[in-house]
């Protein structure tokens, strides 16, 4: 058993974070397979915004927020033993955000008051970063079920991975803030207290009262959900510490990638929370930083306008002997190129070795992954890779 | 595609799904203008640092700062854009008492929609305005943020029923909504997601706001590096291994897979740009001809900074056929 087999085999929780763009989502359901291989157990897998291949691929099309299955016979069909059931679901924020208020309104009429309110929609995709905050309630909401045995968590894209570590936070301190005290002060007695006239005055005359009031009342409505929206993201912040939750985090072997995953990794260890695995997606073979490889690439080209070409021609028959020599120039020209990128990867990978005991490297692999096949093969990556 | 089109508008957004290399373009596009005799300012929009770090320029403030000859950067701070406009536009001088205030308004700027946005927003558009610079080149915010950002003044005038922001919308929605003044470009890679992106951002910069697309930039491109006789000697080079190995050494096998290798990851970027293309013309609210502006890849072993980017802005100068 490998030690990324081990930590699916022990969590309950896995948050997989990193960059934009390092393959998150994918590597998250191929994770789930690995997970489900290896485990009798059920797995799911909350995606946040899946390519529209692989989510059609995966059955996301028509199902959406509820979990679904992925039928035994796409695994069957391609020899792949699964021994537990996978599900996957896709994060919808719109229909979370109502879930919410529909949870934790006092009544039925606060409840239509705050979807009516026109304010709603804007704020609640911007405010707060409620993307983060709704992947962790989601993830508590089917952890809690007891549903499934294993959660995994396909992070939003952020501007900042950070972001999702701190939004339960974000939202406990939103309801305890000055402004929303402010805001939802009896508009009358709000411009007479001292404290904030200046601010009364430039804020009306900028935006309007209209404004300022038409915010107001959307927060008094919000306000009378402040205890269930507390306790609720007090609940979520505490499963950022679960021994049963256990972070992984993605990258590729690029600069700025390998930069935020060092970055996470160290804020992670400040919050006490699990760095599980790092894994390190798209690897470039190693050889190709080899410097035997490049004396190889090295020889040819010199070599190349004298009897190799000849001789190549000759061996591969009906091609010329330019042809030869010019394919064998470009490719040394060629690997130059990408050895150099593979030298740069070497350098990278030593850096997050030492971040976490468990560093997975997932091989380069042709094309775009967008069916179960491609995730199964990674997934046998993930499973192989020390 | 001529240069007139991009660098001669006044204000040109660029923006691109996050780590396509949004910022070196901006700032690439940015030192290209200026070293053509424009001159160029350049705006970070979400103060991440990245910009100072393409011009390794220490840290950029609100108050410009000048990189080179006729080239500028800054970033954008709303509490500096909100002091601004209360003194240009309120006549409040209010310096020694903002800070609280700011913070407070800061509060309400991130919950009320559009209002933290049009501070930016204002402050690109009163530069344009003013004609401080030729063009404002613009490291927007990433995909999913820049409908809300450019189409703030619609929010606000949706929204905000009096007021003097309310008022000011219209001369912003003038000048972001004239295409001869205001351009977008997106920066993509030829990858998956980066291309599905774009797609949907041209849609909804045509449907949700009213600025004009002026390019799509195509960003570390593989060229094509073998013609087709070549191809045809490296699919059979493997009958040859013995050939090779005794004049190369052992490890010629691994060249032949950085071949494979970045031959694969060519043809299928290809595809994905045939892709963006193909929608783009499927796209009845798209100028079919929207330029497709190609920056190859730069195999280096260098991090984001000043070599880099001077390195993208020489790649946009043949493309765009500037004259510097």
């Amino acid at each position: 058993m490998t030690d990324l087999d081990n930590l699916l085999a022990s969590r309950e929780m896995i948050l997989v974070a990193g960059s934009g763009g390092v393959g998150k989502t994918t590597l998250a359901a191929a994770m789930g397979i690995a997970a489900a291989q290896r485990q009798k157990s059920r797995v799911l897998v909350l995606t946040v915004d899946p390519a529209r291949r692989l989510a059609t691929a995966l059955g996301l099309d028509e199902f959406g927020n509820t979990p679904v299955r992925i039928a035994p016979r796409h695994f069957k069909k391609l020899g792949v033993k699964v021994s537990g059931e996978l599900y996957v679901a896709m994060l919808d924020t719109r229909a979370g955000w109502d879930e919410l208020i529909t949870r934790h309104a006092p009544d039925a009429e606060i409840r239509e008051a705050v979807l009516a309110n026109p304010l709603y929609r804007n704020i609640t995709s911007r405010f707060v970063h409620s993307h983060e905050y709704l992947a962790m309630e989601r993830l508590h909401d089917l952890h809690a079920t007891g549903d499934f045995d294993l959660v995994i968590v396909d992070t939003p894209p952020s501007r900042n991975a950070l972001s999702i570590l701190d939004a339960p936070r974000r939202m406990i301190d939103f309801f305890g803030s000055r402004l929303l005290r402010w805001l939802t002060v009896p508009y009358r007695s709000r411009l007479f207290a001292v404290a904030s006239r200046p601010f009364n005055q430039i804020a009306d005359r900028v935006l309007g009262s209209r404004f300022l009031q038409d915010i107001a009342d959307f927060f008094i409505l919000f306000q009378s959900m402040e205890r269930g929206f507390v306790r609720r993201a007090r609940e979520v912040e505490s499963l950022l510490v679960d021994p049963r939750t256990a972070f992984v985090i993605v990258t590729t072997l690029e600069t700025a990638p390998t930069h935020e995953a060092r970055h996470l990794a160290r804020e992670l260890d400040a919050r006490r929370m699990s760095l599980g695995a790092v894994i390190a997606n798209r690897v470039l073979p190693a050889r190709l930083a080899d410097p035997a490889a490049a004396a190889s690439a090295a020889a040819p080209a010199a070599a190349a306008r004298g009897q190799l070409a000849a001789d190549g021609a000759a061996r591969l028959g009906d091609v010329s002997r330019d042809d030869v020599a010019t394919t064998l120039r470009k490719l040394a020209a060629g690997f130059d190129d990408v050895a150099l990128v593979a030298a740069r990867e070497a350098e990278r990978r030593a850096e997050l070795a030492s971040l976490s005991a468990t560093l997975v490297a997932v091989p380069w692999m042709p094309g775009d992954i967008h069916d179960v096949a491609g995730l199964a093969e990674l997934a046998k990556h993930l499973r192989s890779a020390a | 595609m001529s240069s007139a089109a991009l660098l001669d508008l006044d204000l040109l957004w660029v923006t691109g799904k996050g780590g396509v290399g949004k910022t070196s373009i901006a700032a690439a596009i940015a030192e290209l203008a200026a070293s053509s005799g424009r001159r160029t300012l350049v705006c970070e929009m979400d103060s991440k640092g990245a910009l100072a770090t393409a011009y390794d320029a220490g840290v950029l403030q609100f108050e410009p700062t000048e990189i080179v000859d006729d080239l500028w950067a800054m970033t954008m701070s709303t509490e500096d854009s909100l002091r601004e406009y209360l003194r240009l536009f309120v006549r409040m001088p209010l310096a020694g008492r903002l800070g609280p205030l700011a913070k407070t308004f800061d509060f309400v700027a991130d919950a009320a929609p559009g209002v933290k946005e049009i501070l930016g927003v204002g402050k690109l558009c009163y530069e344009v305005r003013e004609q401080h610079y030729d063009l404002i080149v613009v490291d927007a915010e990433a995909s999913g943020h820049i409908v809300s950002q450019i189409g703030a003044p619609n929010v606000i005038a949706d929204l905000v029923q009096v007021g003097l922001v309310r008022d000011q919308t219209q001369w912003m929605r003038e000048i972001l909504e004239d295409p001869d003044r205001t351009g977008v470009v997106v920066v993509t890679t030829p990858e998956e997601m980066p291309v599905t992106e774009s797609i949907e951002l041209l849609g909804r910069l045509t449907s949700e706001t009213g600025a004009h697309p002026s390019a799509v930039i195509a960003n570390r491109v593989l060229p094509a590096r073998f013609n087709r006789r070549e191809h045809g000697v490296i699919e059979r080079l493997p009958t040859a291994l013995d050939l090779l190995t005794d004049a190369a050494g052992g490890a010629v096998e691994a060249v032949l897979d950085a071949a494979r290798i970045t031959e694969d990851r060519r043809r299928t970027g290809a595809a994905h740009l045939d892709r963006l293309r193909a929608a783009i013309v499927a796209d009845a609210g798209l100028d079919p001809d929207l330029p497709m502006i190609t920056v190859p890849e730069l195999f280096t072993a260098r991090a984001p900074g000043p070599r880099i980017v001077s390195l993208l802005a020489d790649a946009l100068a043949e493309e765009l056929d500037v004259v510097r």
